[in-house]
């Protein structure tokens, strides 16, 4: 954990002078963006590289003999090294681009699950997990003959990690599927823990990091696991671009995802061969564009630093459990704000969370409400949906106070 | 505050008309919106070809609860044949507040009107029109 005091301070006023969205009046206000967890909004920075790129370098990529297509190419793998910096991965061979993160985690759950996982495996997820890093797991188990295990939490919303021997003795642990950062209630999950325990067991970690990746830095080395999923569009950069990083040794055992286009070597008509990493997952024309958008959204983010955002990001999210603890008929989920990420997830006694966000929009306070793609987790709590408040660099804590005082408004009307 | 939160909407969600479960009964449905989790389920009871009696339980947001509550009223005294084909803008206009740029809301404000017509279109033997399926019952 960083130490606050030693960081210096976000110039949120600037941070948001870059980001066009906050000079519309949402409201008759100054949008409150509590949704950053969901997607994060733009700044110029990106917008107007995507621009740019477009006018001037865009052509398809890897193919092209002329000099716009070997702009394109360019800054398209140029996004590439970015994102392989960003992750203090090892080579740009194991930075893959997909859609999303849900495609990432998919990719490694068909190419790797479909073919090593039988009868005896033991596929094991979590009850915190978001659906994309649960249901492909769930879906592989089934279809392989493999068990799906889950482990469960405590009332706090933390992972039970006494339940891992039990967990063992259902059979040989082959996969260990989790999140850095819950997203429905922010619980910060014991990464060394759950890395150490599946090393034990020679299992491979497939590991979210979407809720993580945009708020801290992150090392794949030091994390030590074995896939790590991301998604460019909750760090800034526009939607349909994703990353999976995953060790070359496995990225090069496995049978390909999609099939295709750019993924091959050589093609006839009785076989095909598949090209190097990482273009054998790679089938079809990328997202060109979207790439070198994430590249630009990694330069905006580390040109900042991810120590100096997940200290603001700290810094408000404690004020926001302080508040809400105060505010009247609210019960906020999860740990305390030591063990969370920038998530704030609670339920108010008298109003629906569809009904909280709606009165909360009319204040111009956008929140997200739900259950958050986590099923499993809201049944673990026993209700159906959170009010989901999420924070970014461009969030103040006059945007908690809104939230909080908005809140009432919603009590005053339901009461 | 939101315009959506009339006094009326909220009278129905807090005091729900015809609140409860007959059995046995003559049709029943259920019905769900996946996304957001809404839950309603219809009971009815004829006589001829009237609705003599109908009652809901569920749960979900004040749109989705308090809809089914207005929905009640529309519904008791009126015939299986009439019910079955009722205009969603009935009861959108009882409603009466400006759903048409918020789809989601819309199809909470709708949940209550689909299992209506499910449990009625059961009880007929006859198919549910088009733009009611996907309210599938768990």
């Amino acid at each position: 954990m960083s130490s606050i005091t030693s960081i210096s301070a976000l110039d949120v006023p600037r941070i948001k002078s870059d980001f066009p969205v906050f000079e519309e009046l949402f409201g008759g206000r100054e949008l409150a963006y509590l949704d950053s967890a969901n997607s994060s909004q733009k700044p110029r920075q990106v917008l107007e590289g995507i621009t740019e790129f477009y006018e001037h370098s865009y052509a398809n990529v890897h193919r092209a003999v002329y000099e716009l297509g070997e702009r394109a190419t360019a800054g398209y793998e140029g996004a590439r090294e970015k994102t392989r910096a960003f992750l203090g991965a090892d080579s740009t061979r194991e930075i893959i681009f997909t859609r999303n993160g849900t495609e990432a985690i998919n990719l490694v759950a068909h190419a790797w699950g479909l073919s090593e996982l039988g009868p005896g495996d033991v596929v094991v997820s979590t009850v915190l997990e978001h659906h994309s890093n649960f249901v492909p797991w769930q879906y592989v188990a089934k279809r392989t003959g493999a068990e799906f295990a889950v482990i469960g939490a405590d009332d706090n919303g933390e992972l039970d990690l006494e339940q891992l021997d039990a967990i063992a003795g259902r059979g040989r642990v082959r996969i260990v599927a989790f999140g850095l950062i819950s997203n429905s209630i922010g619980t910060v999950n014991p990464v060394e823990a759950l890395v150490g325990w599946a090393r034990e067991h020679g299992a491979v970690t497939v590991v979210d990091g979407c809720q993580a990746a945009p708020h801290r830095s992150l090392d794949v080395g030091s994390l030590g696991v074995d896939f790590l999923a991301l998604t460019g569009h909750k760090m800034l950069a526009p939607s349909g671009i994703g990353v999976l990083w995953g060790r070359q040794a496995l990225l090069n055992s496995m049978e390909p995802f999609n099939l295709g286009g750019e993924m091959i070597r050589s093609v006839t008509i009785e076989e095909s061969t598949w090209n190097e990493l990482p273009n054998k997952f790679e089938a079809g024309t990328p997202p060109i564009a979207q790439a070198y958008g994430l590249g630009l959204a990694i330069d905006y983010l580390t040109g900042i630093g991810l120590e100096r955002i997940e200290a603001h990001e700290h810094d408000l999210t404690t004020y926001a459990m302080e508040s809400l603890a105060d505010a009247e008929g609210v019960s906020v989920l999860g740990p305390p704000a030591e063990r969370r990420g920038g998530i704030v997830s609670f339920t108010l006694d008298s109003a629906h969370p569809h009904d909280v966000a709606q009165i909360l929009d009319s204040h111009g306070v956008a929140v997200r409400a739900g259950h958050h793609c986590t099923q499993p987790a809201m049944d673990h709590f026993g209700i159906p949906a959170t009010t989901r408040a999420s924070f970014y660099l461009y969030n103040t804590r006059t945007d908690v106070d809104r939230l909080v005082e908005a809140l009432a408004d919603v009590r005053a009307t339901f009461a | 505050m939101s315009d959506l939160y009339r006094e009326l909407i909220l009278d129905h969600y807090k005091n729900p008309r015809n609140h409860g479960e007959l059995d046995p009964c003559d049709a029943h449905a259920q019905g769900q919106n996946p996304l957001c989790g809404d839950d309603i389920a219809i009971s009815m009871n004829f006589s001829g070809d009237d609705v003599s009696e109908v009652r809901f339980t569920g749960r979900g947001c004040a749109i989705s609860q308090a809809a089914a509550s207005m929905l009640m009223e529309l519904v008791e005294g009126r015939s299986v044949t009439e019910l079955a084909e009722l205009p969603k803008e009935e009861l959108l206009d009882e409603i009466g507040v400006p759903l048409e740029k918020n789809p989601a809301r819309l199809k909470c404000a709708l949940l209550s009107l689909g299992v209506l017509k499910l449990a009625l279109h059961r009880a007929k033997g006859t198919p549910l029109p088009e733009e009611w399926v996907g309210f599938e019952e768990r």
